[in-house]
């Protein structure tokens, strides 16, 4: 196996970019969260929050500029912890 | 110059502070038979409580400590641990033509966890309010309110799933990162591949466990509530969260014996293994299937009709890939020059008694014939088939296998064929005796039973102790063997992977020059090379 | 036919090895509040009403502070990285301890919420939980358990990055040799995504 690192180095710019988007969208999350609709606050923080973590992955945890096999696995585990919670709920919500 | 000579340090210190995968693969081998041979003593003397049903030798409470003391023993410090944390630690890195796992201090710390989790777990028999009396399975609401010494054990084997993870991470990292050159996927050795699917259960599956004891914690200390139903909470979450780890658990003990089993057929088969991707992907696709079918343990505990259903047909689903190695490895027999030398013998008997586990297992997935087993020795019959006669046959025959290439010497092998047929006797007579008697309603932890079952429970308890017999017959042949065995050989069975390649004993880094690897595994070619 | 020296001290530096057996170990973090994220759907979807009424008592402003806290936690962590690949170990310095400040505030803004919601008995086990309805009691069980839970974290995440400002200080993470601190900001970052989950389903769940 090889020992080449190939280290990416991030500008400081992304990250205060996406610090800032990541504020925002935390505004967003509260502004909607305090507007009594039900369904729409609802969607904004099943949108909004899942976007957030995806920040925080792929800018600040480099996922972006990880090797695709990385970013596999993340997804792989991701989504084995959703097929645990759905599969659990064909108990929850029938019972 | 071996490994078992070389290094930096003398005496024990040369054993507990080395960072060898090779002796931390020792290490776990001698913490764990001694252990194993603990669960077997308590798993006796529940047979000689079976033997009678006018003067009970025990205590109900004590029969209720035993059969939780045997389990978390055998589950947590044998049966799961077993076959990875040895023979993945001591051949892994050898098999892919590495000098050692990718963190070999983290390897030596998770065998920390090890003793230090066995050390709690044996600490709570002896202190507080008297040894655990939940079953393995620590189950709510009983373990919430148990007077027993539940917390400590429950963290014991809270500190066990640390070792576990670690073993898993190193795994993972080392198949990834640390193959020799040219060792490409489709090139490693089917023991790491899986080795490598469990590797990701130990990693994804132990959290979940690990957070369920420590509410189980909590629940105790704090009363939190989150499985008390007395304050809305729901037992039966306890029992998913329970068995998304334990089922999953199941494939953790299996897949690495199953991948052994795939090393020693061919060899003794002289021929190419049948269906190497087959095998490959079947490990990973019982490995990912494995994680989703838990709810067939909870059939009869009021969840809902829909998840029975749709948890039945995910079971038989994971049929399908263990069936696909059972045939490979029928088809790798088929017309090949079959030499039935001790780990042959003992990777067969794992073969038969594990096909009667998975059978038998089927039709507890079957959701109508599930209702009439539940909670019946039927269910220990089953699970010891998997377990014992799949995982721990697994163990016997890996080690029987390997055992030359670890110590540098070579036992008896007319002993350790003597040693089978009690072992083979034994076992039958005890668990299909446990088949039968649960097929006849026999209800499991009960420490004592109705007389229609006497003549079943006579049968099972002579069976336990032949089998008792064979055990000690088994190990005693190594440990001579390990004083005034003959040196062995570097490749004694004409095994063809990389560890027979190498001196034995293994030297201290494995390779002096790390091998380049242009083939496939399991090339036999008796005219040449 | 590759070799390698065949020195006894099995230095292997596998950079990429590292930041994987890193990963790794965040997949079990996550699975780890995993459990009790699974716990939470199946509770929310049994009592609704419950967790709407108990979202109410608990204080949504600290809830938001820490969430600010801890995102600015996170990019001065990430610059404290980029900073030392780049060679101006001061700022990284610098940055590294805005973090652990930070991660501080958080642990005491954390106390003043829990030591306010206990004088008001709102705790498991206590006398008036137990007058309440059963859906806020798990409400506030898993409350407790996933905030405490997640209050560990990022005590064993300051510990981390204090180990690596000892490292910077004393050179044994450098300019080239700087996986442990891109391991130790890994952590720091997860343990920020995980408070991204628990702010709208605790806090804002009102």
């Amino acid at each position: 196996m090889g020992h080449e690192t190939h280290v990416h180095i991030v500008p400081y710019r992304v990250f205060v970019r996406v610090w800032l988007l990541l504020l925002v969208l935390t505004g967003i999350l509260v502004a909607t969260s305090t507007l009594w609709h039900e369904a729409l606050s609802v969607w904004a923080m099943l949108i909004v929050t899942p976007l957030k973590a995806g920040l925080v992955l792929f800018y600040f945890m480099h996922l972006n500029y990880e090797k695709p096999y990385l970013r596999a696995l993340v997804f792989l585990t991701l989504g084995v912890l959703t097929l645990f919670i759905g599969i659990l709920f064909f108990d929850i919500l029938d019972r | 110059m071996s490994y078992l000579t070389e290094g930096r340090r003398k005496g024990i210190r040369s054993w507990i502070l080395s960072t060898d995968h090779k002796r931390i693969g020792v290490l776990y081998l001698v913490s764990m038979v001694s252990l194993f041979f603990i669960a077997v003593l308590i798993g006796v003397l529940m047979r000689i409580e079976q033997l009678t049903i006018e003067t009970p030798m025990f205590e109900p409470q004590t029969y209720n400590a035993f059969f939780t003391v045997h389990g978390v023993i055998m589950i947590f410090m044998f049966v799961l641990p077993g076959l990875p944390a040895v023979f993945g630690n001591f051949f892994l890195p050898i098999m892919i033509g590495a000098k050692d796992v990718s963190f070999p201090r983290l390897n030596l710390l998770s065998w920390y966890f090890f003793i230090a989790g066995t050390g709690l777990v044996v600490a709570s028999l002896f202190t507080g309010a008297g040894p655990p009396d939940t079953g393995w399975t620590f189950y709510a609401p009983f373990s919430l309110t148990s007077g027993t010494n539940v917390s400590l054990g429950v963290f014991g084997a809270f500190v066990l799933g640390f070792s576990s993870i670690l073993t898993g991470l190193n795994f993972i990292t080392t198949i990834h990162r640390l193959r020799a050159p040219g060792m490409k996927w489709h090139r490693m050795p089917l023991f790491a591949w899986s080795l490598y699917g469990t590797a990701w259960i130990q990693v994804l599956a132990t959290p979940i466990i690990g957070i369920t004891l420590l509410l189980v914690i909590a629940e105790r200390l704090f009363g939190i509530g989150v499985f008390d139903p007395a304050k809305g909470g729901d037992p039966l979450l306890y029992q998913h969260l329970f068995w998304i780890y334990s089922h999953p658990a199941v494939y953790i003990m299996i897949l690495p014996a199953m991948g052994a089993i795939t090393e020693i057929i061919p060899t003794f088969a002289r021929k190419t293994i049948f269906g190497y991707k087959a095998i490959a992907y079947s490990s990973l696709a019982i490995a990912f299937l494995g994680s989703l079918v838990w709810g067939h343990h909870m059939f009869t505990s009021g969840m809902s009709e829909k998840a029975n259903l749709v948890f039945s047909l995910l079971t038989f689903i994971v049929a399908v890939p263990s069936a696909i190695k059972v045939f490979n490895w029928t088809a790798t027999l088929y017309k090949g020059s079959i030499e039935v030398r001790p780990p042959m013998l003992y990777a067969l008997t794992f073969v038969f008694l594990f096909a009667i586990g998975g059978l038998t297992g089927l039709m507890q997935g079957a959701l109508a014939v599930n209702v009439q087993l539940h909670d019946t020795y039927f269910i220990v019959g089953h699970f010891h088939y998997v377990m014992f006669g799949g995982t721990g046959m697994g163990f016997f025959a890996a080690l029987l296998y390997w055992f030359p290439k670890m110590f540098g010497k070579t036992y008896n092998e007319k002993i350790a064929v003597f040693a089978w047929v009690p072992i083979f006797i034994g076992f039958n007579m005890l668990y299909f005796a446990m088949l039968v008697l649960g097929y006849m309603g026999m209800p499991r932890r009960y420490f004592t039973h109705l007389p229609q079952y006497r003549t079943g429970h006579i049968i099972a308890s002579i069976g336990g102790f032949i089998l008792a017999v064979g055990l000690v017959m088994f190990f005693a042949n190594l440990v001579v063997a390990l004083k005034r065995g003959r040196k062995a050989e570097q490749n004694p069975w004409g095994g063809v992977t990389l560890e027979w390649k190498i001196p034995t004993p293994p030297p201290l880094e494995n390779f002096s020059i790390i091998p380049r690897i242009d083939d496939r595994p399991y090339r036999f070619n008796p005219e040449g090379s | 036919m590759s070799t390698s020296s065949s020195t006894p001290s099995l230095v292997h530096k596998d950079y990429e090895g590292g930041k994987l057996g890193m990963w790794l170990f965040l997949f079990t973090e996550i699975l780890l509040f995993g459990g009790l994220f699974i716990l939470y759907s199946a509770y929310r979807a049994r009592y609704p009403l419950e967790f709407h009424e108990g979202g109410q008592h608990l204080n949504a402003v600290i809830g938001i502070a820490n969430t600010l806290i801890l995102l600015t936690s996170s990019l001065t962590v990430a610059i404290s990285l980029t900073a030392l690949q780049k060679g101006e170990r001061r700022r990284s310095l610098l940055c590294l301890a805005a973090t652990i400040v930070l991660g501080l505030g958080f642990l005491v803004n954390k106390y003043i919420e829990w030591s306010g919601e206990i004088s008001h008995g709102l705790y498991p086990n206590s006398p008036l939980m137990a007058q309440r309805p059963q859906g806020d009691q798990i409400f506030f069980g898993l409350y407790y358990t996933m905030t405490g839970l997640h209050g560990l974290h990022v005590i064993a995440g300051i510990i981390a990055l204090s180990v690596m400002l000892g490292f910077v200080l004393r050179h044994k993470v450098t300019r080239t040799d700087f996986n442990k601190l891109e391991n130790a900001g890994l952590y720091w970052h997860l343990v920020d995504v995980i408070w991204i989950f628990l702010l709208p389903l605790f806090y804002l769940a009102a």
